[in-house]
């Protein structure tokens, strides 16, 4: 076939520039398959289309039929099909069209792809990525922060990125990581922010939080969205004279008990929040850990700002009032301050 | 069917040595799970014991035409082809008892269990189906790296109803995957008989949706299950596609050793237990001068002596130490395994500029009109309005002799209804 290369934009390297987070995405895929002939990359669209949300555009064009595989809307098929790929020391990368979707696979995830290491020593190196969260409208079946499920799954590790820095850099962690990793990429952010990536190859570490702001009287936990909108209540915290540790979790599993801990000594007090909703959000988790591990260096009751116990509705003002918000987040951490 | 009967529908075309492994891995399958019969009378198996009697033929004579290159993925009653895969008694009993030393180290039981790197065999879990795109997706891998292998799974008459049957096996049909698959059509999942889950005399005739090749063979003759799988393992190697075989036979036992099976109708029971495909086959091989008693009696205690060796060999393996359910969540790196392909084509192939296409689909045939119904369904997008459709698929239903000046003007009509309608919806 005639040889295309160059002729579209194919998420080659930038010469500079800040890049979106969905670029980050692109490029992370694109850097790790020109690396590895044993990454290729599956799902529904993937192809000749370049995805839904146009991640993987120009993947095809340089890489082929074999590697850039088209599927049915089998999600269960993909991801059955990516891990018997996996067997023969393939490394898939499966995109969920909408992270949603990711329901349909529930059991080839948790029974089969999850247990295969603890129980017969066979290691699955396949990451599941694909467009998570609310804020634009998606609607109750394209909007959905299913990570605890999985979270709840021992023999995953699960991802939720917030920068484009970390999104390539984490995704890159993924591939080469030999257990299945879920990688949520929250959609809101795709083309919101944008960031200066370095050059050269570089990976993040799965399992290790990022402190995003230093501060002394109380620590938010946060991650994907949430992060952005807990840092704009952190400004505005700060402007009272509460200055408010705000921490990006990163990988939700395992989760980075270290760093929490560290800045629990520090100041206290703990906020957690979440895009998830409330029950059984990784808030619930962290408040047990907390207890187990910190409770003498809390000064005050672990608090959490989660979206609703409902799912997500789709109406803008039913959205909104669904959603956590700066704030809800300020409102929280001004209560949780006066202990 | 009798003896003679099979005699007569096979041709002697296996070599006396591919005749005598056939018969010794199904009395080894049979030997091997009478003796954890007996370990389960004994209390030595901890979980559950699921009894293939009289499906050996299937899980040998299928397993039987694999390479050694070749993968397969058991269901739970196809302890034959683990033997015939290389499987030594041991493990299967250890696995059975939750020994430390089988092959998932007590961490599960039955055939759960695979082997990446020496027997090419990969695990089951008790859902139904999953093995299906599984295995199709090794299959597509082997094919990637050019190692021309094939896959071969089993699933049941039961099994063939879950959604990810559907899934896998359309998926591997699209991609053309090298995979056999063999449906186990035992009469029986679990309680429920095959009519009342399937409105289908031949379970092989949901190949047709799939638009893959497919066979149906006896399951109780052992050297006509080998055949047929050879012929699909031969066709899919040189890249027709999935194949289908169904295997007809049936559940001798209940589900598990728990189920008396008292809803399988006697007569039922009684017409099978007559084809009892160890037997027959043992009365075709005597017919033929290919087995006489010295011959069995030296399988016999060849068996016998293995096996007792085997047992006692896992009745002495010890239980895993309690801390070790802790351990093995998670692959640690490349100290725990180096996950590595192995390539068996120039790598250059699908890397750039090599692997760069032009990323559009060719259709083949679109436009020809050649729709599912045999030629009738026009193809349209939704924009032919139903009148034209309709008057279309009579012209198309037109004598056989008017048909070629009828569909000259039909391609002249269908472009100005589907201008037409494109027009107006703007």
């Amino acid at each position: 076939m005639a040889n295309t290369n160059g002729s579209k934009t194919n998420g080659a390297k930038t010469n500079g520039g800040p890049i979106t987070f969905l670029e980050a995405i692109k490029q992370a895929m694109f850097e790790e398959m020109e690396r590895d002939p044993a990454v290729v990359v599956i799902g529904e669209d993937v192809g000749v289309y370049g995805g839904a949300f146009k991640t993987s555009e120009g993947l095809l064009e340089r890489f082929g039929w074999e590697r850039v595989i088209d599927t049915p809307i089998s999600e269960s098929a993909i991801i059955g099909a990516a891990c018997g790929m996996s067997y023969l020391g393939l490394r898939p990368i499966c995109e969920m069209q909408f992270i949603d979707f990711i329901a349909c696979c529930f059991n080839q995830l948790t029974n089969f792809v999850a247990k295969g290491h603890y129980l017969w020593n066979a290691p699955a190196p396949i990451v599941v990525r694909g467009p998570s969260g609310g804020g634009v409208h998606g609607g109750p079946f394209h909007s959905a922060n299913p990570e605890m499920y999985f979270v709840h799954t021992p023999g995953l590790k699960v991802i939720y990125p917030s920068t484009p820095y970390d999104a390539k850099g984490l995704l890159k962690a993924a591939v080469r990581d030999n257990n299945p990793v879920l990688f949520f990429e929250h959609k809101f952010l795709y083309r919101r922010i944008k960031e200066e990536l370095p050059a050269e190859d570089y990976t993040v570490p799965i399992g290790k939080a990022a402190v995003r702001r230093e501060g002394r009287h109380l620590t938010i936990l946060s991650y994907a969205a949430m992060m952005h909108t807990s840092l704009e209540a952190a400004e505005a915290l700060a402007k009272e004279g509460i200055e408010a540790e705000v921490i990006d979790l990163r990988t939700l599993l395992p989760l980075d008990e270290e760093t929490i801990l560290k800045s629990v000594k520090k100041t206290n007090k703990v906020l957690v929040v979440h895009e998830d909703t409330k029950t059984g959000g990784i808030a619930g988790e962290i408040a047990a850990i907390l207890c187990e591990k910190a409770f003498g260096d809390l000064d005050g009751p672990l608090m959490r700002v989660a979206s609703l116990d409902t799912p997500v509705p789709y109406a803008p003002t039913l959205e909104d009032y669904f959603l956590p918000n700066a704030q809800k987040v300020f409102t929280a951490a001004k209560e949780l301050a006066r202990y | 069917m009798s003896a003679a009967a099979i005699g007569a529908s096979i041709k002697k075309d296996l070599t006396r040595r591919q005749y005598l492994d056939l018969y010794y891995y199904m009395r080894l399958n049979r030997a091997v799970e009478d003796t954890m019969v007996k370990l389960f009378r004994q209390n030595k198996i901890v979980g559950g014991l699921y009894s293939s009697l009289g499906q050996e033929g299937i899980s040998v004579g299928s397993a039987y035409a694999l390479e050694k290159k070749d993968w397969l993925a058991p269901m739970i009653r196809n302890i034959g082809a683990l033997l015939v895969k290389g499987v030594p008694p041991r493990d299967i009993f250890m696995q059975h008892m939750a020994k430390y030393d089988s092959p998932t180290k007590g961490k599960d039981g039955t055939s759960h269990f695979g082997d990446l790197d020496n027997l090419h065999i990969v695990s089951p879990i008790s859902m139904l189906g999953d093995l299906i795109p599984v295995m199709a997706g090794v299959a597509i891998a082997g094919r990637y790296l050019g190692q021309k292998i094939v896959t071969m799974t089993w699933i049941g008459d039961g099994g063939s109803s879950t959604g990810v049957f559907h899934e896998g096996l359309n998926f591997a049909a699209t991609q053309k995957a090298p995979f056999v698959l063999i449906l186990e059509n035992n009469l029986w999942a679990y309680s429920t008989p095959v009519r009342r889950q399937v409105p289908l005399e031949n379970l092989a005739d949901r190949a047709k949706a799939y638009g893959i090749a497919s066979y149906i063979v006896d399951g109780n003759d052992v050297v006509a299950m080998y055949k047929t799988a050879k012929e699909a393992v031969d066709r899919a190697r040189a890249g027709e596609g999935p194949i289908l075989i169904e295997a007809k036979s049936f559940r001798r036992m209940g589900h598990a050793q728990h189920d008396p099976a008292e809803y399988v109708p006697k007569e039922m029971r009684a017409h099978w237990e007559a084809r009892d495909p160890i037997l027959l086959y043992e009365k075709y091989l005597t017919s033929e001068k290919l087995l006489d008693a010295k011959g069995k009696k030296e399988i016999d205690d060849k068996i016998e002596a293995l096996l007792q060796k085997d047992r006692d060999f896992a009745e002495n393996s010890p239980m895993p130490p309690a801390e070790f359910a802790a351990e093995g969540v998670y692959c640690t790196g490349d100290d725990c395994h180096k996950v590595q392909p192995k390539w068996e084509r120039d790598k250059r192939e699908v890397m750039p500029p090599q692997s760069s296409v032009s990323a559009v689909w060719t259709v083949e045939g679109f436009g020809a009109g050649k729709g599912s119904s045999g030629g009738i369904a026009p193809i349209h997008f939704g924009d032919t309005p139903a009148a034209a459709e309709k008057a279309e698929i009579e012209e198309k239903l037109a004598p056989k002799s008017a048909q070629k000046t009828i569909t000259k003007k039909k391609s002249a009509k269908t472009a100005a209804v589907a201008a037409g309608s494109r027009k107006a919806r703007r």
